[in-house]
């Protein structure tokens, strides 16, 4: 981040708290890795790949790109994480990933996939960058990192940026219409017709009677009392057993009527 | 090494001056270890602090003493208070996640400390013959880190509420999950128009940039605080600031009337603790970020630069950034001594669909403006440009057609309205008495002599 390490970049070489960082958060990117396609659950498999993704944060800052690492942390670890935590968590956390396989030879077929793919893309990235004389940080940096960014998004890729933004709006919208539930008219009860229904005739607007009020015991299965001395079924959850009172319980308390 | 390759470098700003980003990182390693401390000694005694101030400025607006045994003016309540939350058991709930359950705190607390990094507390000064910028360290995206720490520290909040397998906690860190990525959002719109004005995105160049107003147009004077230059911005920031930090009336991660604890309610002792720390230190942060960004940083204000030539020299401007860091915090109490808590869907449809489509128009008019001033139009052209647009507002505004309004229906009709067996109501010409105890109890007062006062 300092500028001794920016003049160390722009000549080739690697800083030594470069090499630190990297051989320390390098592990851990991996370890990452790993740990989100092992862990059983859901939610730590979410957490192992957020420990990758800061490690890439990380190194993108250190290689004096700190605008793309800061947004790597906020908008990949911030937000995109924090949404499928999000899903995760509404999921339950105690469904785990079965580990029969449903389909015969799926491992296989998955390990086979996911090495080809790296390959392509490996070679895809390698043979687009083949031949390419990089500028140098200074050159790329020399009216600021955040600069030189603003300058090729908004000039060269501007393009590239717009076609690219409306496939995510595409996306959005598309995803807002699949969640999204036709109501059939007068299903969605607003507040004020929540209010008009509550204190409309016969029914009591007021909160319940607490179990145990005006009673001669404590416990919650004992129904309240209203003034008149009878017993208000309203007060006792339907959940509880009913239970025969004692008549000491059921007689008027010696205070009453004094 | 590094001093052999930063042979050519510009010299040091000099004392007193605006630090810029090359006197950054030059420190030898025993006052960054300075700096990293006084940060952190700072935060916690701001922390300790604030959470008396609150509770002492919530009990004079409830007319009530507040504390007032530990130490001069109950100073040392919270102290006490965090000494005996630490002693306190630990309960580790059957069900929690273990790791993630002692991890979440630790997430909350490093954030928070984290972001409090690249806060400028004043100009360069001389620190045991050092020249040195008083702010730990400044980068390129430093007002980005600030947004980074917070973003990471949902993280703690959700993972915490997660971890403790209930139900409450579990629904507490839904909520705020949902509540921070929506007011992030308007938050970080909400800096867009300071970087514009600006030309950066530090936070000591910041600083600098509200040194002095500008001028609009070649000649309309402009304030030098964006408080005032982007009033629409700052608001934002402001409501968007109550919503990042879960305080009243935002509150609705924890509220207890609903979710009992919301996301710490399965937390004890010191965990507990570090929440409680992450949530005052979070209000410190978004309160001295607001001071940079907004009112002018560590600087002192017109009346008394006028008064007092130096007020911006030497180590003076660490007071002036304390006491706008205090005023701010105040607010954040006022606030929660005077607002309900909104119901979650309206707070939602603030963020969504105010906060941010405001702030999107208003960065788009912002950026027209800046367009305009810098083309090589003339005066009168670029006062079209704009004069022009915002007639055609206004006249759209004034002449709108508006909804036909319902005549309001007098009381005796509403109550002519009620079906029959409706629940009674009082009569309309009740007169309520006026209480004869509470006659008795002024007269009674009246009558107590001023010196025995105290012992009441």
């Amino acid at each position: 981040m300092t500028l001794a390490t920016e003049v160390l970049a722009a000549a080739g070489q690697v800083g030594t708290g470069e090499k630190v960082v990297f051989f320390i958060l390098a592990p851990l990117a991996v370890v990452g890795a790993l740990g989100m396609v092992i862990a059983r659950n859901a939610v730590h498999s979410a957490l192992w790949l957020v420990l990758t993704m800061l490690s890439l944060g990380v190194f993108y800052i250190v290689q004096t790109g700190p605008f793309i690492g800061m947004v790597q942390i906020i908008v990949y670890t911030g937000a995109i994480m924090m949404l499928f935590l999000f899903v995760l968590m509404l999921v339950g956390r105690d469904a785990s990933d079965s580990v029969i396989e449903t389909l015969r030879g799926q491992k296989v077929a998955a390990i086979i996939l996911g090495v080809g793919l790296a390959g392509l893309l490996g070679f895809g990235v390698y043979e687009a960058t083949r031949g390419i004389v990089p500028v140098g940080l200074e050159g790329a940096n020399a009216a600021g990192n955040v600069q030189g960014i603003a300058k090729l998004l908004f000039t060269k890729y501007v393009w590239v940026f717009e076609v690219t933004s409306a496939l995510l709006i595409t996306a959005a919208v598309g995803a807002m219409l699949l969640a999204h539930r036709e109501r059939a008219a007068g299903e969605r009860v607003g507040q004020v017709a929540m209010m008009k229904d509550r204190f409309r005739p016969g029914n009591y607007p007021g909160p319940k009677p607490g179990p145990g009020v005006f009673a001669n015991s404590t416990s919650v299965a004992t129904p309240a009392k209203l003034p008149d001395g009878t017993p208000a079924e309203r007060s006792i959850s339907p959940i509880l057993p009913t239970r025969e009172l004692t008549a000491a319980e059921i007689a008027n308390k010696p205070t009453e009527g004094k | 090494m590094i001093l052999s390759l930063l042979s050519d470098v510009p010299p040091l700003t000099p004392l007193g001056g605006d630090p810029t980003l090359e006197d950054f990182g030059k420190d030898p390693w025993w006052i960054v270890l300075i700096k990293v401390l006084a940060v952190f000694v700072f935060l916690v005694v701001m922390t300790l602090f604030t959470i008396w101030y609150e509770r002492r400025v919530v009990a004079r607006m409830q007319v009530r003493p507040g504390p007032n045994r530990h130490g001069p003016f109950g100073l040392l309540q919270s102290l006490a208070d965090g000494l005996k939350l630490a002693f306190k058991e630990d309960i580790m709930p059957l069900k929690a996640d273990k790791i993630v359950f002692f991890i979440a705190p630790v997430i909350s607390t490093v954030c928070a400390f984290t972001a409090f990094a690249i806060i400028p507390f004043g100009p360069m000064v001389s620190m045991f013959g050092v020249k040195t910028p008083m702010q730990l360290t400044d980068i390129p995206v430093a007002v980005l880190l600030v947004l980074a720490c917070s973003g990471m520290g949902i993280y703690g909040i959700v993972l915490g509420g997660w971890a403790s397998g209930s139900t409450y906690p579990l629904l507490g860190g839904l909520r705020s999950s949902a509540q921070l990525i929506s007011y992030e959002v308007a938050m970080g719109l909400s800096f867009v128009a300071v970087f514009m004005t600006a030309g950066t995105m530090s936070t000591s160049g910041i600083v600098a940039a509200q040194a002095h107003g500008g001028e609009a147009f070649g000649w309309l004077p402009t304030p030098g605080w964006f408080a005032l230059l982007l009033l629409p911005s700052f608001v934002i920031y402001s409501i968007s600031a109550v919503g990042e930090t879960n305080r009243a009336p935002f509150d609705l991660p924890e509220a207890e009337s609903e979710l009992v604890g919301g996301f710490h309610t399965e937390y004890s002792s010191l965990k507990f603790a570090l929440f409680f720390l992450a949530e005052y230190i979070n209000m410190v942060t978004v309160s001295a970020l607001c001071t940079t960004l907004f009112l002018g940083g560590w600087r002192a204000p017109a009346p008394i630069t006028t008064v007092w030539a130096g007020a911006n020299s030497g180590w003076w401007p660490l007071l002036w950034f304390t006491i706008k860091v205090l005023l701010l915090l105040f607010v954040f109490v006022w606030l929660r001594g005077t607002l309900p808590r909104l119901r979650y869907d309206q707070f939602m449809r603030f963020g969504w669909k105010v906060l941010i489509p405001v702030n999107l128009v208003w960065i788009l008019a912002l950026a027209g403006l800046k367009v305009a001033q810098k083309s090589s139009y003339s005066t009168t052209d670029k006062l079209m440009f704009v004069g022009v647009p915002l007639a055609v507002i206004i006249l759209l505004a004034l002449f709108w057609p508006a909804k036909a309004e319902e005549e309001p229906k007098t009381v005796q009709e509403q109550v002519a309205e009620r079906p029959e067996g409706s629940f009674p109501l009082p009569p309309m010409d009740l007169q309520v008495p006026v209480s004869p105890r509470a006659k008795r109890l002024t007269a009674e007062r009246e009558t107590v002599p001023a010196s025995t006062e105290k012992e009441v």
